[in-house]
């Protein structure tokens, strides 16, 4: 029976906490008696028959008729999947994505469809490399559709494969992948690693383009949205509802197929990561001195490709399929069951361990505008009820946060640094003044369009997705980071972790009450 | 009088040129400049003035003499021993105080001017500046027969002198020379500027380094160079506050100055190069590395404009050619013929700049002439010290 989540309240006794520092670790001791940490569920119990889940799912969908039923001769099918963003780490092979596909292919077969095509819901992020299309959907997949130009991966810039679809109540525009618009069918693959996946925003964002996406990634909304892990209180949640009511109203019909992973985040010898140190045996410390000084010695590069190579055995633990929201509700509902942690109150300070992957650097660099948006955007939004740390408390992140980027990949993130940042740091100064310049960027245009890079637009989201944070918190601390980059990104450098509580101590006092968020694995504090 | 002074020493030379590799104070106690006693300079005749120094700067081609990098192109248009220093502010014998603008004309020399009321800096023939009664030397501070501002006095001809309103601090006043290269520099934009076709947005100034002459080259381009975006590459945070305080829109490091220009021309990157890019460069640094950068982006049938003195450089021009660009020195300062149609003279800009910047914030500190192998280190390091202007300070 796994155990659920847990929150230690630090003594004298507790051993230091191991703390996420990009390719690296910290063992930090938090002060004793004012400090707690939060610890993620045990992985569910997983589905030992992977593919007869799947198959039962398929065939019996919620408010929906089997999907065997809504394939015919002569229909065009466009089957679209989560990118390489999800899930985190990789999974090892054979892929979710592979096994629903394949079997939605089977199913498709037998029904004499011929016009099938499938789509990487790319939204605004990078194009997919051959070997990452290859992980997620196998080389069967892969062979039989990429050689013939079905297998597309979204261009959200491509104005004649978009469509319109038309306008919320509230104004808000939706523009779509043409091809999937016009299916008679479109099914949705989705790997729901939290509680914000999924639902419609796998088909109004992940399919949709900067036309679009503007009316929800933006300062405003996501400022409203408290937190993104709570639908009902997301501003942005809300207006992909919206946009998902136009979209059942004007687009094509959707059968969703949603699944959830259990927590099981980290393969051998990595293991020991997910572990609760106080329960660490002589093994684990041993694997722990060992990964962390190996590390720490080997070049920045070659750190990153061995977390990066590393494939996470997370395995499924439900499957859903059918009408969107109705599978999104019960979707929901299973994260919950393999994340939730209750938690009692805030603290005036809350510790974030910020690895070496997010959802936009997979085989890439976590570059300093995604260590804020790792911290701020993600991490402090893993709540519901309300945030861990007070209003006008202090989050101390801990990253190297080297002014590093990846040419290749984000390469607009880059000018952002330079030329944004330089300018301002306020989401809504920025969004007003330099969000069109790089929305509309030539150039970047070009590079997304045609190579592997993110969208011009890309590091304003990112930024926007910290939005709530920073304006929540009194000040933001990055221990162990290259001041100068810590700085640009409008945050205050600290070279230890006592460091930054002394400079804490400006904003919170002498005693603050703390909490770290141990993760990965993923978890939801629920802060009644 | 103890003055600074530099003798024409091969080895000298050589062994500075070697020695600066490891350190400008290495470099400048081997090198040819020595803390000795001098005769003053007599006065070469009518016209003549004394002039007793009160601050003088220290510039990157002293820097580059002393250290022993300084092209041998200017053999022949120097006479040694001279005593450096163009950048003077001082006195004359009856207590007016003046700031030197240093080229010697054909006036200091004895020559006709070009046209009536030409500066000293002015003229299409360099003749008068190896030939007439004076010894040769481009300036004061490279001619034997003069003196320069590393001493306690030197002679100028009444056609080298501004004299300054009371309340123009020295230390502003010193400021004003290099001011006048930096707008001199910054006029040099303004033809390409006024002759673009793409005249629905601000033209794109790029200005690569970021000391006194790129500062003042941004100063200048905001003053007098009506619709223009600035973008500057400044290696050093005190740096990028000043350009941006003196009027740059924008302000990068130097390495990502060519992707803040692709940005505002939102232009493409084509292998090392831009497709489109500035309309102007100002490379404010002068090696072969930046004017390589400056090519880069610039845009096809743009102009670079080389403010910093390069010296020997290696260039691969194929570019130039393809992209018919304009590469335009920029040495000194005279009559400058203003977008709106005026015509005056740089230093009278340069005044008035200095005086709306309250230039004095450029001066870092001043070291006695005792001192001088301190303050050349620091002026070499001035960058990386959080530097700009370094200047000796000559008691009287």
């Amino acid at each position: 029976m796994p155990r659920p989540g847990f929150v230690l309240d630090v003594d004298k006794s507790t051993p230091p906490t191991l703390f996420w520092h990009g390719e690296g670790f910290r063992l930090e001791k938090l002060p004793a008696d004012r400090s707690r940490v939060i610890y993620a569920p045990e992985p569910l119990d997983a589905i030992d028959d992977v593919d007869g889940a799947i198959r039962a799912a398929l065939l019996n969908p919620i408010d929906m008729d089997p999907l065997p039923s809504l394939l015919f001769a002569g229909m065009k099918l466009t089957i679209a999947f989560d990118d390489v963003s999800l899930p985190l780490p990789k999974m090892r092979r054979p892929d979710l994505r592979q096994r629903i596909i394949e079997q939605v292919l089977t199913m498709a077969a037998d029904a004499g469809v011929d016009d099938v095509q499938l789509v990487a819901a790319l939204a605004l992020h990078r194009r997919m490399h051959e070997f990452e299309l290859r992980h997620a959907l196998g080389d069967r997949v892969y062979d039989a559709f990429e050689p013939r130009g079905l297998l597309t991966q979204h261009d959200a810039e491509d104005p004649d494969n978009l469509a319109f679809l038309g306008t919320t109540d509230q104004g808000e525009e939706i523009e779509i992948n043409k091809r999937a618009a016009e299916s008679d069918l479109l099914v949705y693959v989705n790997i729901n690693l939290v509680a914000m996946d999924g639902g419609w925003k796998s088909t109004a964002v992940g399919l949709a383009s900067y036309r679009s996406l503007r009316h929800h990634h933006n300062p405003t909304t996501m400022e409203a949205s408290h937190s993104f892990m709570d639908q009902h209180a997301s501003e942005l949640h809300k207006s992909t509802w919206r946009m998902g009511k136009v979209m059942r109203d004007h687009g094509p019909k959707v059968f969703q197929i949603e699944t959830t992973l259990n927590t099981d985040t980290f393969p051998q010898p990595f293991d020991f990561l997910a572990k609760r140190e106080w329960e660490w045996n002589a093994k684990d410390r041993a694997l722990y001195l060992a990964t962390a000084k190996s590390v720490a010695k080997l070049p920045s590069r070659s750190a990153r490709k061995l977390f990066h190579g590393i494939e996470a055995p997370h395995q499924l633990t439900s499957i859903q399929c059918g009408e969107v929201e109705a599978v999104h509700k019960v979707t929901t509902q299973n994260v919950y069951d393999q994340q939730l942690v209750e938690v009692e109150g805030q603290t005036d300070i809350l510790t974030l361990g910020i690895p070496y992957i997010c959802p936009y650097n997979v085989n890439s660099i976590m570059n300093p505008i995604l260590v804020m948006c790792t911290g701020l955007g993600y991490f402090f939004n893993l709540y519901r009820g309300k945030p861990l740390v007070r209003e006008g408390g202090v989050v101390i992140l801990t990253h190297p946060t080297s002014n590093e980027f990846h040419p290749v990949h984000h390469p607009s993130y880059i000018d952002f640094f330079e030329e944004v940042l330089a300018d301002t740091t306020d989401p809504h100064v920025m969004s007003q003044k330099w969000e069109k310049q790089y929305a509309e960027d030539d150039w970047y245009r070009h590079l997304y369009r045609t190579t592997n890079a993110y969208h011009g637009v890309h590091p304003f989201y990112m930024w926007y997705w910290g939005s709530h944070g920073m304006k929540h918190v009194g000040k933001v601390i990055i221990v162990g980071g290259d001041a100068a980059t810590v700085r640009k990104l409008g945050f205050t450098p600290a070279s230890t972790m006592n460091d930054a509580l002394e400079i804490a101590s400006d904003t919170v006092g002498r005693s603050p009450t703390i909490t770290h968020l141990k993760t990965p694995p993923l978890l939801i504090a629920d802060v009644k | 009088m103890k003055a600074l002074q530099v003798s024409r020493s091969v080895r000298k030379l050589g062994m500075a040129r070697i020695a600066s590799a490891i350190s400008p104070v290495t470099a400048t106690k081997l090198g040819p400049l020595e803390y000795a006693s001098v005769d003053p300079p007599d006065l070469p005749g009518p016209g003549w003035h004394r002039v007793h120094t009160h601050l003088a700067g220290i510039c990157g081609s002293d820097l580059s003499l002393v250290e022993g990098h300084a092209s041998l192109y200017f053999e022949d248009w120097v006479s040694f021993p001279f005593v450096p220093g163009h950048e003077v502010v001082g006195e004359l014998d009856d207590g007016t105080r003046v700031i030197l603008e240093p080229v010697l004309g054909h006036e200091a020399r004895g020559f006709a001017p070009p046209f009536d009321g030409a500066a000293p800096g002015d003229g299409d023939d360099y003749a008068h500046l190896a030939t007439g009664p004076l010894e040769p030397g481009i300036q004061t501070g490279f001619c034997c027969s003069t003196g320069g501002g590393w001493a306690p006095e030197f002679v100028a001809h009444e056609s080298q002198l501004h004299r300054i309103a009371d309340d123009m601090p020295d230390e502003r006043a010193v400021l004003v020379e290099p001011f006048a290269g930096g707008i001199h520099a910054a006029l040099l934009a303004a033809p390409v500027v006024a002759a673009r076709q793409d005249t629905g947005r601000p033209a794109v100034v790029a200005v690569l380094g970021a000391g006194t002459m790129g500062l003042a080259a941004v100063a200048g381009l905001r003053r007098y160079v009506p619709d223009v975006e600035i973008i500057v590459g400044a290696r050093y945070p005190h740096q990028q506050q000043l350009a941006k305080a003196f009027g740059a829109d924008v302000v990068v490091g130097p390495d990502g100055l060519q992707r803040a220009v692709r940005r505002a021309t939102g232009c493409h990157t084509i292998g090392d190069h831009l497709s489109s890019g500035a309309h102007v460069t100002i490379d404010a640094v002068g090696t072969s590395a930046t004017v390589v950068h400056s090519l880069r982006m610039t845009r096809p049938r743009g102009r670079v404009v080389l403010l910093g003195m390069p010296a020997d450089v290696t260039l691969d021009l194929t570019g130039l050619w393809h992209r018919e660009t304009e590469l335009k020195g920029a040495y000194t300062y005279g009559t400058e013929h203003l977008p709106d149609g005026r015509t005056v003279r740089t230093f009278d800009l340069a005044i008035a700049t200095a005086d709306a910047l309250e230039a004095e914030r450029l001066l870092s500190a001043t070291y006695p002439l005792s001192d001088h192998v301190d303050a050349i280190a620091h002026a070499a390091t001035a960058g990386r010290r959080g530097a700009v202007k370094i200047a000796f300070e000559v008691a009287r």
